[in-house]
């Protein structure tokens, strides 16, 4: 997952890629305090508060020693998903015309929440990746355990961010070796079958090498327990960083409250 | 197909969390130790192919490929594909982190449909016939999973009618090149791999 992954598609972090500052945190309380801010941010309304959370993403991101180009132009694919949508909303929520183009008209009201969901959606999922996204994966399974998720799903966690690597450089093994038989993709039917017959074989490929795992765990007496190999400790550091995460969201919510009042 | 955070209404979110859980319950029910390996190197296979990018005229898609993935887990598609959409949230900022239930269910209840429904089919009569069949799911997947991103759109406002219903006519080129993919993918593993298929009771992982 680290490593293989490649170009657009790599992890933001990672063993040496980059040792983010917020790394030193304990993993447990990145992931609680990330829930918990995205709860929050989601039940905001008020645009101005809304823009606050964002600039409290930036902070953690800026906090957090990420590559602040690579994980902003992340979050920019993400808008690109979801920008149609949000075109669309001006012109299908009624309310106070704004503009109008090809003689449908765009609503004041519309317009508010498109903006209201974009500023939403960036600011969580900017928090997200700097705070948990930052984690190495093998500490997310650990972390998501102690935090008592069923023991099985954080194997399948574990066991799937093991062999995403292993399974891309057999998709690339095998996208090489039709290219070298002259494959060239195109809207055809050679292609959709072709495509389809390197998904088949990467899936018997994948049950065969799974055979050969499963043979070799029970050789060494696999049980199913998860063995941390580091124990979690909550520092005074982590105390206070969450404690100042928390008065920015109260800070937040206090902030919602007088502009609803208002 | 991924919502994303501050879309959706909340009644939705938290419906969808609630099912998602009962999902992934019932998925690990059916995911016995021995079988994780298995499941784990198929959820990270199906991981990889959605990141393959299909070309369609001049423009091109990335495969979901989640009525495969039912097909060959059943169940057990079930936390398998959470846990992909877990890592692309985390990992690569896709989606969103309130969304996830909705996003999971929206995506691997069409997987676990076509699984129970079709996959007892895939081993019958030749392998042409398993790769019709397996078309069928694949296809059938997918145009469930649109409909479903269409319909937690419109539970949660009118005003998303029109992008719910642009959101299904603009994928029904992905649902074609989905169940072509589905077919000749379940065709290829009949040829090599009869075996895959042959135990009727249900699913592989």
């Amino acid at each position: 997952m680290t490593y293989v992954l490649t170009g657009d598609e790599k992890p933001l972090s990672g063993i040496g890629v980059c040792r983010a500052k917020v790394t030193a945190f304990d993993p447990r309380m990145r992931i609680v305090m990330t829930a918990i801010y995205a709860i929050v941010v989601v039940s905001l309304n008020s645009l101005w508060v809304l823009a606050g959370a964002l600039i409290l993403s930036s902070g953690l991101l800026a906090l957090s020693g990420l590559p602040p180009r690579k994980t902003l132009k992340r979050m920019a694919m993400m808008d690109s998903f979801i920008i149609f949508m949000l075109l669309l909303l001006p012109f299908t929520i009624p309310g106070t015309p704004v503009f109008s183009l090809w003689g449908l008209e765009a609503s004041w009201e519309g317009l508010r929440r498109a903006v209201e969901i974009a500023l939403t959606a960036n600011a969580v999922i900017l928090a997200v990746m700097t705070l948990v996204g930052s984690m190495e994966p093998v500490t997310l399974g650990h972390a998501l355990f102690a935090l008592k998720t069923p023991e099985r799903l954080v194997h399948l966690l574990m066991f799937t961010i093991r062999y995403i690597d292993v399974l891309r450089e057999e998709y690339q093994r095998l996208r090489t070796s039709m290219k070298l038989r002259g494959f060239r993709p195109g809207t055809n039917w050679h292609t959709y079958r072709s495509y389809g017959y390197l998904v088949g074989m990467m899936l018997v490929r994948a049950i065969e090498r799974s055979e050969r795992i499963l043979a070799a765990m029970k050789c060494r007496g696999f049980s199913g327990r998860i063995v941390l190999l580091d124990d979690f400790r909550l520092s005074r550091a982590d105390l206070l960083f969450a404690a100042a995460l928390s008065a920015a969201l109260a800070a937040l919510i206090c902030a919602e409250a007088i502009y609803a009042a208002s | 197909m991924h919502i994303v955070d501050g879309a959706l209404s909340n009644p939705v979110v938290i419906g969808g969390a609630v099912a998602a859980a009962g999902g992934i319950a019932m998925g690990l029910r059916n995911l016995p130790l021995e079988r994780i390996p298995a499941a784990g190197v198929l959820s990270a296979s199906f991981f990889v192919a959605s990141l393959i990018h299909v070309p369609i005229g001049p423009s091109s898609v990335h495969l979901i490929l989640n009525g495969l993935a039912g097909l060959v887990l059943g169940w057990a598609a079930f936390p398998a594909l959470f846990v992909g959409l877990l890592l692309q949230a985390v990992f690569f900022g896709f989606g969103g982190l309130t969304v996830l239930g909705v996003n999971a269910v929206n995506i691997a209840l069409p997987a676990v449909l076509a699984g129970l429904a079709i996959r007892p089919l895939l081993a019958r009569g030749s392998p042409l016939q398993g790769a019709i069949w397996g078309g069928i799911g694949g296809g059938a997947a997918i145009a469930l999973t649109t409909l479903a991103v269409a319909v937690s759109l419109m539970l949660s406002g009118d005003e998303f009618l029109l992008a719910a219903k642009l959101v299904f006519v603009s994928h029904i080129p992905v649902m074609v090149i989905e169940a072509l993919l589905s077919g000749a993918a379940i065709f290829l593993a009949r040829r090599v791999k009869p075996e895959l298929f042959a135990d009727a009771k249900g699913s592989l992982a």
